[in-house]
C-alpha cells in the first residue's frame, strides 16, 4: 500500500490557542479549530515523513489509542481538510513543504 | 457564535492579544483633509525592528495582524514585511489607498496570501474623491489598485469614510463595490488628529442626518432591531468590557511605541525598550484599562444604552476620562434610536450645547 505524504497548504493562518490550533484559509477566510491529536497532525506535516510514521510515533504514543483506528482518524482528518486547502496530501514526498 | 468568536472568548479567557493592527508608517502620498496624522517620519522602526516585533507578536498569539499607516506601500521594504509575517503563520490583512498598487504588487499579495485588502474610497465623482484625498489622479489610480487586486483574486474591502463632503455618495461607492467584486464598509467617524487638535471634526455628517445613513435597509440588515431602544442592561453587560481594546487587541506605531488600540492614546510602552508580551502582560496602563467594567463608568453605567451602545473608550480618553462617556458616541446611540443618552440628558440638564457629531460606527453592508 502506497504512503501517504501531507505538508501544510501555504495559503493558510495558524495559530495555537489554549491547546488548539486555529486554521484559517485565505482564500475564503474559513476558520477551523483543530483539537490535540489534529494539532499533532498538523504541526508534524513537513511534506516527507509518511502519515504513519506521524502517526505512530506523536499519535499512539502519546494516546491509548490502536494503530489502524488511529490511521483510520488520520486519514479521515486528511482529507477533509485537503477539501478545503488547508492541507496537501500525496503518494509521494511534497517538495517545498513547510518544515 | 462563531468559531472566530469562540477563539476571541478564548483569547480574553488567556489574556491573548489575538489582534494587533501595526502602522508601519506614518508617511502617506495622500493629504487627506480627515486624516489624523502628522506625515512627518519621526523615527520608524527599522525593517529589523519590525521582524523582531512580528517575532514576538506570534510568540504572544497574535493571529490576526493588520498592517496600516501611512501608506503602507511607500514603505520599500513593505513586501518584504509581509512576506516574513506570512512565513510566521499570521492572517494577514492590509489597509491602503491602493495609489501605488501596480500588477506586480497585486500579484506579490495574492502570491503571499494575505487575508483582505481594504482600500479607502471617498467618492465614485473623481473631482470629490481627489478634494479629499488632496493627490490629483488618485481615484483613477485607487480604482485601478483595487481592479489589479480584484484581478489576481485576492479579497478587497472598499471602506467608505462618510463626512460631510462626501455624505451623499454611499450609495454610488457600494455599487461599485458590487461590481468590482468586494465587500464595503461605510463609516463616518472622523477622529481628533493624534497631537488632541479638533479641527477636523467640523468634517463630520451633522447628527441630524444619521438617522437616514441608520435606517437604510441597503446598509443594515435588520433595521427594526438596530435602531430598537435599548433593552434593560443585563448583569452580564454591566459586568461586561467596553471593547477589545487592551483585552484581545492592541496597537502598534510606527515608532514601536505600544497602546491599546489606534483610537486610544493611553501609551502602555514601546517594543523598542522591552518585549512585546512583557509589555502587554505587566503595563500598568493595560491593566488600568482591563479593569474597567460597564458598571464602573461614571455616567454610562446608568444610562439605558449601556448594553448596546458602541462607546469608544479611546475617543472617550480623548474628552478626558477613559471612564467617561464619549459624546459622539451618545449622539450615534440618540440618533439611532431616538432615545437621549444619560449624558446627553446630564449635559442638557447643565446648559450646555450638545455638539452635533458622531463618531465610531462601522457598518457591514448585508449584500
Amino acid at each position: 500500500m502506497a504512503e501517504t505524504y501531507i505538508a501544510r497548504g501555504k495559503a493558510v493562518a495558524a495559530r495555537a490557542l489554549g491547546g488548539e490550533m486555529m486554521i484559517m484559509s485565505v482564500a475564503d477566510s474559513t476558520v477551523f479549530a483543530l483539537d490535540e491529536v489534529a494539532t499533532i497532525l498538523w504541526k508534524s506535516a513537513d511534506g516527507v515523513t509518511p502519515l504513519e510514521t506521524i502517526v505512530r510515533d506523536h499519535v499512539c504514543a502519546a494516546y491509548e489509542v490502536s494503530p489502524e483506528t488511529a490511521i483510520r482518524d488520520a486519514e479521515d482528518f486528511c482529507r477533509e481538510l485537503s477539501g478545503s486547502g488547508i492541507l496537501l496530501t500525496s503518494d509521494r514526498p511534497i517538495a517545498g513543504a513547510a518544515r | 457564535m462563531s468559531l472566530l468568536q469562540e477563539f476571541n472568548q478564548r483569547a480574553l479567557a488567556l489574556g491573548v492579544p489575538l489582534s494587533v493592527h501595526m502602522d508601519v508608517t506614518y508617511r502617506c502620498n495622500e493629504r487627506c483633509i480627515h486624516c489624523y496624522l502628522d506625515h512627518d517620519d519621526h523615527g520608524e522602526m527599522t525593517t529589523a525592528e519590525i521582524k523582531r516585533t512580528l517575532d514576538q507578536l506570534a510568540e504572544a498569539g497574535t493571529f490576526i495582524l493588520t498592517f496600516s499607516g501611512g501608506e503602507v506601500f511607500v514603505r520599500r521594504d513593505f513586501l518584504e514585511l509581509v512576506a516574513y509575517a506570512r512565513s510566521l503563520m499570521f492572517a494577514v490583512k492590509i489597509k491602503t489607498n491602493a495609489v501605488m498598487i501596480k500588477d506586480a504588487e497585486a500579484r506579490r499579495l495574492r502570491e503571499l496570501g494575505v487575508d483582505q485588502v481594504q482600500v479607502s474610497l471617498y467618492s465614485h465623482r473623481p473631482e470629490v474623491h481627489d478634494g479629499i484625498t488632496k493627490l490629483p489622479g488618485s481615484f483613477r489610480r485607487t480604482l485601478n489598485g483595487i481592479r489589479l487586486l480584484r484581478t489576481h483574486g485576492v479579497k478587497v474591502a472598499i471602506a467608505n469614510v462618510l463626512m460631510a463632503n462626501n455624505q451623499d455618495d454611499y450609495q454610488s461607492i457600494r455599487n461599485f463595490a458590487e461590481e468590482l467584486g468586494t465587500s464595503y464598509y461605510v463609516d463616518p467617524t472622523i477622529t481628533p488628529m493624534m497631537n488632541g487638535d479638533r479641527g477636523v471634526l467640523a468634517l463630520r455628517i451633522k447628527g441630524e442626518q444619521l438617522p437616514a445613513i441608520f435606517h437604510d435597509p441597503s446598509l443594515i440588515p435588520d433595521v427594526d432591531k438596530f435602531c430598537a431602544p435599548p433593552p434593560p442592561p443585563t448583569e452580564d453587560e454591566l459586568d461586561g468590557f467596553p471593547c477589545s481594546a487592551g483585552h484581545t487587541s492592541a496597537y502598534i506605531s510606527p515608532y514601536g511605541d505600544v497602546y491599546p488600540c489606534v483610537q486610544f492614546p493611553l501609551k502602555c510602552g514601546s517594543v523598542r525598550e522591552a518585549d512585546f508580551l512583557d509589555i502587554w502582560r505587566d503595563s500598568p496602563q493595560f491593566h488600568e484599562v482591563r479593569n474597567i467594567r460597564a458598571r464602573d463608568l461614571s455616567t454610562c453605567s446608568s444610562c439605558s444604552h449601556v448594553g448596546t451602545c458602541s462607546r469608544c473608550p479611546g475617543l472617550a480618553f480623548f474628552e478626558g476620562d477613559m471612564r467617561g462617556p464619549s459624546t459622539a458616541d451618545c449622539e450615534k446611540s440618540f440618533y439611532r434610536t431616538g432615545i437621549p443618552s444619560a449624558n446627553m440628558k446630564r449635559l442638557a440638564a447643565a446648559g450646555a450645547a450638545v455638539r452635533s457629531s458622531h463618531s465610531l460606527v462601522q457598518i457591514r453592508a448585508a449584500g
